[in-house]
C-alpha cells in the first residue's frame, strides 16, 4: 500500500526539471553570479583590485579585468565597497582550457550526443561535489541531455575532477586518465580545480589540473552552480559555445546566452 | 538508568580536587568567569589527570593543540563539559621531543596523537600505533611539515615505493579476502579508501585509510592574514562553511576582545540553524539513496535544492560563504525578508514532515536501517563521538548548549536524541534536528535586534583563543593564535568528521556486505572536513 503512495506522491509533485539549455532558467537562486570587469573605472576604483584575496582581478590600460579561474566568490569586490564592479548573474562560464581555444574538429562527431562521465574528487572541499550531485536529481538531471556517470575510467569519455588535486591523489588521477580510451576529455570544476584557488600550489597540493595532465574545458566558479556545470558538459561535446575566461565586462546585468 | 556524561565535577571545586590528588604536579589556574580551568601538567600526571577527567568526571575530549615555541613543544589538552573548558598545558623541550601517549586512558586522542606523530614528529610513547596517518607512504622519513622550518610552498621530495598500499591482514580464514574501495568511487564520491576484511557475505571488519585530501590547511593558513584565514576555514568543508567560518571569526574575536552586535549574533544563529537544516536534508536524501528508495530520494534532493536556492536569493552564496567576517556579518537584511524566510523554511518543515511520516510506514526501508551499523552508548563516549551520530546513541551533548555562544542561550529548543545508535535513529536524529532549526529560524526572524551588523573595524591584537561550534555534523573547535601585523601564527581545527571517523568502524563491523552504503550514509560524514 504505502508502495502505491510512494508512487502518487511523485506523480503530485509533477515535474521540477529545468529547461535549460533549451531556455535559459529564470529562477532565482540558481546562481551566486561573478564580477564583471569595468572598461573605465573612476577614480579611486582601482583600489578594489587589492581587495580581492586571490588575485582574480588586475589592470589593464584603463580596464579593470576579472580572471575567472581565479574568483572565489568571496564578494569582498562589491561588499563594503561604492559602485565598482558589476556583478554577472549568469551561469554559462565553462571556456575550453587549451591553448589552440577550441576542440579539435574530429571529437565533436567522434563523441555525438551521448558521454559517459568519470568523476575523481582531487580534494574538493565537498560544495563542488554537492553541486554534481544535484546534476542526477530531479533540478537538473543530466540523463535527459544524453550525460551518465559511469563506475569505470574504462568506459569514460570525459574525465571531471574537482578540487586542487592534493598531493595523494595524483597517482590514482594519472592511473585513471591513462586508463580512459581516446579520444578522451578532462574537465575541471570550480577555482581550485583550474587555479588551485586559496589551496595551492602547495607542498599539498599542485595547485590545478592543468599541473598534472592536459584539460580541456574548465568550470570556473566556488563552487560552479549545476547549471555551469551543464553548460561544461555541454561545451565538452560543442552542443553550447564557450563563455570567455577573463572579464572586460559591461556593467548591465545579466548576460545572455 | 545512568546517563553518561552526567557525573560532573563542578567547575569551581576542580583546582581543590586537583591539587589534593596531585599536590605539587599539577598548577591550577581558575577563570570562573569564561568557565576556563587552565593545568599545567608534569608527564609524571598527565595520564592520570586526562584518565580521571574523561573517565571519572565525565569531561569530552575536544583537541590536542601541538605549538612549536622557540626551543620547546607546549601540547595543549583541551576538554569541555557543561560550562566548562580545561586546557592541560604540557611542554617539552625540543631536543626531547617524547611525550607519554594518553590514548590508552583517553581513546578519543587516539587519531590527535598519530596525526601530532605524523605532522610533528612527537613520539607518543606507549601508544598502540603510530606511523602513517596524514601522510602517505611517499613522504619522506623525517619530514614534518607542520614544523615550523618546513617550507609550505615547495613541494617535497617524493619517496620511491610502491603506490599500492596494504595493511596487515587480520582475519586469518579459508576464503578471508580485502575488498578495497576507493580512493576512486563509482559516483560522485569522496576520495577515501576502506578495505572489507570479508569472508564470503560478512564483513568482519573495516579498515580506514583517509587523508587522501589533505590540503594542509592548517600549515598554509600560518603567516596569512586572519582575513585570508577565513577563507580557508570557510571553505576546507564547502557544505558546512557557516559554521566554520563561525568558530574561526569567534576566536579572532575573543583574541582582540570584540565584542559582536546584538544583531549579528542574532544572524548567526540564523544562518547555522539554515545551513543545518540545509545539511541534514541532503543527509535525509543521501541516506534515502543508500536504500535505493528513488522517490524519497527525489523529494528529499528537491527540498535540498529549494533550500540551496533560498540561501542563494537571501545571501548571494548557495553555501552562505562570504557571510562571516571578524565582528560580525558582511551583509545586513531587510527584516521583512527575514521574515519571509522564516515563513519559507516553515513551509519546508511541514514537506519534510509528510516525508518522515511516509518513510515510517515503508516497511522495506526501515528494514535496511534497523539494527544497521550499531554504535553503543559506551563506544561513543570512549571515542568521543560528537554531533547527530552522538545524540543517536544517547550522548545528549551539544555545544549550542553545552558551551553558549553567539547567544544560543537565549533560544529555546530540545536537543532530539536516541538511544538505540542503529541506522534508523541517525536517521531520525536528523529529521529531530531539522524541525528545531527551523524552531530555531523562526524565533530568532521574530525578535531580531535592530543596530548594526558588524562591530567597527578593529585591529586583529596578538594571543591566542580557542573558537567553537556546533556544526551540522557536529562539535567543531578551532585554536587560533594570532602575532603582530595580524597574522595567523597557528592554526587547528579539530572538525567533526575527524572525530566522528574515528569513530567509524565500530559500525562497520560484523555487517552483511551490502549494508556497506547505508552504513555511510547514515554517518554522513565528510572526508573534506576530517583530511583538512
Amino acid at each position: 500500500m504505502i508502495m502505491v503512495r510512494w508512487v502518487l506522491k511523485g506523480l503530485q509533485t509533477g515535474i521540477k526539471t529545468t529547461s535549460y539549455p533549451r531556455r535559459e532558467e529564470l529562477a532565482s537562486g540558481v546562481s551566486p553570479g561573478l564580477p564583471e570587469g569595468k572598461r573605465e573605472p573612476r577614480d579611486g576604483a582601482l583600489s578594489v583590485i587589492s581587495r580581492c584575496p586571490t588575485y582574480a582581478l588586475r589592470q589593464v590600460g584603463q580596464q579593470i579585468l576579472v580572471d575567472y579561474r581565479r574568483c572565489i566568490h568571496c564578494f569582498r569586490c562589491v561588499r563594503g565597497v561604492q559602485d565598482v564592479l558589476g556583478w554577472n548573474l549568469g551561469y554559462e562560464w565553462a571556456a575550453y582550457m587549451n591553448k589552440n581555444d577550441g576542440p579539435p574538429p574530429k571529437l565533436e562527431k567522434v563523441f555525438g550526443r551521448s558521454l559517459h562521465i568519470f568523476f575523481v574528487d582531487g580534494g574538493a572541499c565537498n560544495a563542488c561535489i554537492s553541486e554534481l550531485e544535484q546534476l542526477n536529481k530531479p533540478f537538473y538531471n543530466i540523463h535527459r541531455l544524453g550525460f551518465f556517470v559511469t563506475p569505470t575510467p574504462r568506459k569514460a569519455d570525459i574525465l571531471l575532477i574537482a578540487g586542487p588535486v592534493t598531493d595523494h591523489m595524483r597517482f590514482s588521477i594519472q592511473k585513471a586518465y591513462a586508463g580512459m580510451p581516446t579520444p578522451k576529455r578532462v574537465l575541471a570544476v570550480g577555482a581550485c580545480g583550474l587555479s588551485g584557488g586559496i589551496f595551492g600550489p602547495s607542498f599539498a597540493s599542485e595547485g590545478g589540473v592543468q599541473k598534472l595532465i592536459p584539460l580541456d574545458v574548465g568550470v570556473p566558479g566556488c563552487p560552479p552552480p549545476p547549471l555551469a556545470m551543464i553548460h561544461g558538459l555541454l561545451l565538452a561535446v560543442s552542443r553550447k559555445p564557450p563563455a570567455s575566461l577573463t572579464s572586460s565586462g559591461s556593467v548591465d546585468g545579466r548576460k545572455k546566452s | 538508568m545512568e546517563r553518561p556524561l552526567d557525573s560532573t565535577v563542578k567547575l569551581e571545586n576542580l583546582s581543590e580536587e586537583i591539587t589534593g590528588r596531585w599536590p605539587d604536579q599539577v598548577r591550577v589556574d581558575l577563570d570562573l568567569q569564561n568557565g576556563l580551568c587552565l593545568m599545567e601538567c608534569e608527564a609524571s600526571v598527565l595520564r592520570k589527570v586526562c584518565s580521571w577527567l574523561f573517565s571519572k568526571q565525565g569531561f569530552s575530549f575536544a583537541s590536542l593543540v601541538v605549538e612549536e615555541e622557540h626551543a620547546e613543544f607546549s601540547l595543549r589538552y583541551i576538554f569541555y563539559s557543561e560550562k566548562s573548558q580545561v586546557h592541560i598545558l604540557h611542554r617539552i623541550p625540543k631536543t626531547e621531543a617524547t611525550v607519554p601517549s594518553i590514548s590508552n586512558f583517553v581513546h578519543a586522542a587516539d587519531w590527535h596523537e598519530r596525526e601530532a606523530e605524523d605532522l610533528f614528529g612527537l613520539d607518543f610513547e606507549g601508544h598502540p600505533r603510530l606511523g602513517d596517518f596524514v601522510l602517505h607512504e611517499e613522504w619522506p622519513e623525517g619530514v614534518n611539515p607542520m614544523r615550523a622550518d618546513f617550507d609550505p610552498s615547495k613541494p617535497y621530495v617524493h619517496r620511491e615505493v610502491s603506490p599500492y598500499w596494504r595493511p596487515i591482514k587480520i582475519v586469518q580464514a579459508s576464503g578471508a579476502f580485502m575488498m578495497p574501495i576507493g580512493p576512486i568511487y563509482s559516483d560522485f564520491a569522496e576520495s577515501a579508501h576502506f578495505l572489507l576484511e570479508t569472508v564470503g557475505e560478512d564483513v568482519i571488519r573495516t579498515i580506514t585509510r583517509f587523508f587522501y585530501k589533505y590540503r594542509g590547511v592548517e600549515k598554509i593558513a600560518e603567516a596569512r592574514k586572519v582575513n585570508e584565514v577565513l577563507l580557508l576555514a570557510e571553505r576546507f568543508s564547502g557544505t558546512s562553511a557557516f559554521a566554520h567560518s563561525l568558530a574561526f571569526c569567534q576566536a579572532v574575536e575573543e583574541v582582540s576582545k570584540v565584542e559582536v552586535p546584538p544583531r549579528a549574533k542574532a544572524l548567526r544563529i540564523l544562518f547555522a540553524e539554515l545551513e543545518r537544516l540545509r545539511h541534514h536534508v541532503g543527509s535525509i536524501a543521501g541516506i534515502c539513496g543508500s536504500t535505493a528508495l528513488a522517490v524519497a530520494t527525489s523529494q528529499a534532493s528537491i527540498l535540498e535544492e529549494e533550500l540551496l536556492r533560498l540561501c542563494c536569493a537571501v545571501t548571494g552564496h548557495r553555501y552562505l560563504f562570504g557571510l562571516n567576517t571578524p565582528g560580525g556579518i558582511t551583509m545586513d537584511f531587510n527584516n521583512e525578508v527575514i521574515q519571509n524566510l522564516a515563513d519559507t523554511v516553515q513551509g519546508f518543515l511541514e514537506k519534510l514532515e509528510d516525508l518522515k511520516q511516509m518513510l515510517r510506514y515503508s516497511s522495506s526501508f526501515l528494514d535496511r536501517l534497523e539494527e544497521v551499523g550499531i554504535v553503543s552508548p559506551g563506544s561513543a563516549v570512549s571515542y568521543g563521538l560528537v554531533g547527530p551520530i552522538a545524540r543517536a546513541s544517547g550522548i545528549k551533548r551539544d555545544l549550542r548548549t553545552v558551551l553558549p555562544y553567539s547567544g544560543y542561550e537565549k533560544v529555546e529548543f530540545i536537543i532530539p536524541c536516541e538511544q538505540e545508535g542503529d541506522g534508523y535513529a541517525r536517521l531520525r536524529v536528523l529529521f529531530g534536528e531539522a524541525e528545531q532549526s527551523v524552531n530555531i529560524i523562526r524565533q530568532v526572524a521574530s525578535f531580531l535586534p535592530s543596530g548594526p551588523t558588524v562591530s567597527p573595524s578593529f585591529e586583529v591584537t596578538t594571543g591566542a583563543a580557542l573558537g567553537w561550534a556546533e556544526s551540522p555534523k557536529g562539535a567543531t573547535f578551532h585554536w587560533v593564535r594570532t602575532e603582530e601585523d595580524g597574522r595567523v601564527a597557528r592554526y587547528r581545527i579539530t572538525p567533526p568528521s575527524f572525530t566522528n571517523w574515528h569513530g567509524f568502524h565500530l559500525a562497520a563491523e560484523n555487517f552483511a556486505f551490502q549494508d556497506f552504503p547505508i552504513i555511510m550514509a547514515t554517518f554522513g560524514l565528510s572526508n573534506a572536513e576530517s583530511d583538512r
